[in-house]
């Protein structure tokens, strides 16, 4: 099960501190390669452990802890790591050690989750991390005054430099075989003890010399700008408009070159293997199953690539902060723009990019809406049936028709995203008071090393756990499709008699009321898959030699003739709605850890898709 | 609580203004406590020199609040739980 804590050999160290401080590039400079990232049992926090060999052979664990401001949780992060913390989490073992990581330029703010600690009574060691920052910065801090004023061991670390982490490896070796030290009971914080805290974290800070509340730092600087009632904007829309872009066109090569290379691939395996079933589960099923996971990848690699970019910067939470009340009046949060904006390329990327949202409810609301962005699968759909109905004609101003009508699909479905938000949320918590009190860090160059591990993460992740349960879907669809095969003397096409066939003719019953005809109702089927495999099932249901990119061009002329105008439009509006397609919700299923979201969403956007069509339709059918 | 002439909301702070926090607590009974205790854990503290860096679009709505070494965005209703005193001497 997902979270579950292997019983793997050695102590277990945990790595405790607050957001920002740098905990995590100390992680991945302790453990590079080796780590695990599953999600905690039952929750959608990640969870990330790793190994350590220290260097007299004592193989320790290393769990990074999300980041916590207090053990007093207000969010579920918080919540995982005060429950691990405190021995009471379920599936979880109580850590043997603590490693507190503290960021060294803001020790005013850090060492009062140090002193909550210290509290807990766990064995701990304070990591005073980022000391070369503070140097560079003049802040001269005694380590050692700061262990004698804590009565903990404090060592200096610097989580962006490989040997950056030698001392704290040194002194886990001593404490690797120590045992767990007595337990003491734990109390929440009152007021009063909150106070207590800070006027020792005020004497503490005095004593090593590091209180110094700086006045105008490069942070304010840049933030001047960055946060400047009309620049800001500017450069906002600049940086959303390039990651855009980047999702969008950049992504193109590569995406036409795995494709490429899978149909390659499929010529050439299909040039000496006879016509089996074998052989089309091989290249129809498995094949094309593994190349309609595989052609996301650049997507969501430019866009990990661009988000850890940001996120790392600090440029991340300062968009969410200039967005948060224009994106707050549909009820998402600021950071809600950055997955929505990549769900026009594809709603997978987007929906894994949601994982920059921390408010549970937030996040789920903007997996939720992401698919009604209009996708680029959806474009080759819009562009059939456009071309085919739509006529081509200059409205004023030289504005065409078609375009006009394609610009107001994405609009429309821009629009229902926005209503469906903001019902979610009327159904959601009391409206009104929902925290936000977001850390704008001090900017950062990005981290390479940590980069590289986190992009790396993240194609496993979708590798592995998408990849695998989309493919299957994908071979269920193709058996569906090509089996049973048509009788001896069959005079339609071969996909009329399969199952998928005998499935559209009975969908056929159920989609009348909005004009789809029984060609439409099969093509449906295996257009689960991804929506623009409709376009070549149609053309499979014709019975069109054509293949590959004339399918369209032959099949605009054959349902500009066979169907009616109705039915046309009745499609269009379907495509803004439907829930088409397998991959995406089987990314719901994964990132959400359960079947709940993945079925609301079908059944959701299936409703909403009937109910646009019929309207559509009838309305149509009126003129 | 009676509020002297010179304690003003922190929302009501012009930008860039330097002020000194003077009280850290629910602004009524209605609103949720654990706001006013998560905001002295995060460093709003009385004592505690505060300034507004900037502002969302559009809006009032949310302030970005320097505390300390640390900056943090606030809501309206977070921004409440806190009265400051402005500071008569500028930063250098």
């Amino acid at each position: 099960m997902d979270g579950t804590a292997r019983a793997l050999p050695g102590p277990l160290i945990a790595l405790v501190g607050n957001p920002n401080c740098g905990k995590t590039a100390l992680f991945n400079l302790l453990t590079g390669s080796r780590q695990k990232v599953a999600n905690y049992a039952g929750v959608t926090v990640e969870r990330k452990e790793g190994s350590l060999l220290t260097p007299s052979g004592h193989k320790v664990r290393i769990l990074d802890l999300p980041g916590a401001y207090s053990l007093d949780p207000m969010t579920p992060d918080e919540q995982v790591t005060a429950d691990v913390l405190l021995g009471r989490r379920a599936g979880e073992t109580q850590p043997d050690f603590v490693v507190c990581v503290t960021d060294a330029t803001n020790l005013r703010q850090n060492l009062r989750l140090v002193l909550s600690l210290k509290r807990l009574g766990l064995p701990m060691i304070v990591a005073l991390n980022m000391s070369d920052i503070a140097r560079r910065k003049g802040l001269v801090i005694d380590a050692e005054r700061m262990a004698t004023e804590l009565g903990v061991p404090v060592v200096e670390t610097v989580g962006i430099k490989s040997g950056g982490v030698g001392s704290l490896v040194r002194m886990l070796d001593r404490v690797a075989p120590a045992g767990r030290g007595p337990q003491r009971v734990w109390q929440s914080p009152t007021a009063a003890d909150i106070e207590h805290d800070h006027d020792e974290v005020r004497r503490i800070l005095g004593a090593i010399g590091g209180d110094r509340t700086e006045g105008t730092t490069r942070s304010d600087r840049i933030d001047a700008v960055v946060l400047h009632p009309v620049i800001g904007p500017l450069i906002l829309a600049v940086v959303l408009f390039l990651v855009f872009q980047a999702v969008f066109a950049w992504a193109q090569g590569p995406m036409d070159a795995i494709k490429a290379g899978v149909d390659a691939l499929g010529g050439w395996l299909g040039g000496f293997m006879p016509e089996s079933l074998l052989r089309g589960l091989l290249i129809d099923g498995v094949l094309a199953g593994v190349g309609s996971v595989l052609v996301f990848l650049p997507q969501i690699v430019i866009l990990f690539f661009f988000i850890l970019v940001l996120e790392d910067s600090g440029y991340l939470p300062r968009a969410a902060f200039l967005l948060d009340r224009v994106m707050g009046s549909v009820g998402l949060s600021g950071r809600a723009f950055i997955p929505l904006l990549s769900s026009f390329a594809c709603a997978i990327p987007g929906i894994m990019a949601t994982r920059t949202i921390q408010d549970p409810k937030d996040r789920l609301a903007t997996i939720m809406i992401a698919p009604l962005m209009t996708c680029s699968a959806r474009l080759p759909v819009f562009a059939l049936i456009i071309s085919a109905f739509i006529p081509q004609r200059s409205l004023w101003g030289g504005v065409q028709l078609q375009g006009l009508v394609l610009f107001a699909l994405y609009i429309i479905g821009v629009l229902s995203a926005m209503a469906v938000a903001f019902v979610l949320k009327r159904r959601g918590a009391g409206a009104g008071f929902q925290a936000l009190m977001l850390e704008l860090p001090t900017y950062h160059w990005p981290n390479l090393r940590g980069l590289a591990i986190g992009l790396w993460q993240r194609i496993e992740i979708f590798l592995t756990r998408v990849g695998t349960i989309i493919l299957a879907l994908m071979v269920i669809l193709w058996a569906l499709s090509s089996w049973p095969g048509p009788p001896p003397g069959a005079t339609g096409p071969s996909i009329q008699y399969s199952i998928a066939g005998h499935l559209g003719a009975a969908l056929a019953v159920l989609f009348a009321p909005i004009g789809f005809n029984w060609q439409i109702s099969i093509a449906l089927v295996p257009g689960l898959a991804a929506r623009e495999v409709a376009v070549g099932a149609l053309g499979t249901v014709y019975a069109l030699s054509a293949a590959g990119e004339h399918v369209s061009d032959a099949l605009t002329p054959l349902i500009a003739h066979s169907w009616s105008l109705p039915t046309a439009l009745s499609l269009l509006a379907w495509y803004v709605f439907a829930p088409q397609c397998l991959s995406t919700l089987a990314t719901v299923k994964r990132e959400t850890n359960s079947w709940r979201y993945p079925l609301i969403m079908a059944a959701y956007m299936f409703a909403l898709a009937y109910g646009a069509s019929f309207i559509t339709y009838r309305i149509a059918l009126l003129f | 609580m009676e509020q002297s002439s010179e304690h003003i909301g922190l929302a009501d702070l012009p930008n860039g203004t330097l002020a000194r926090v003077i009280s850290v607590r629910p602004p009524d009974a209605a609103a949720p406590p654990e706001i006013a205790r998560r905001l002295a854990e995060l460093g709003f503290l009385p004592g505690e020199l505060v300034r507004i860096v900037g502002r969302g679009l559009l809006s009032r709505e949310p302030i970005a609040v320097r505390v300390g070494t640390g900056t943090f965005a606030l809501r309206l209703f977070e921004a409440a739980c806190i009265r400051v005193r402005p500071e008569t001497t500028r930063l250098p």
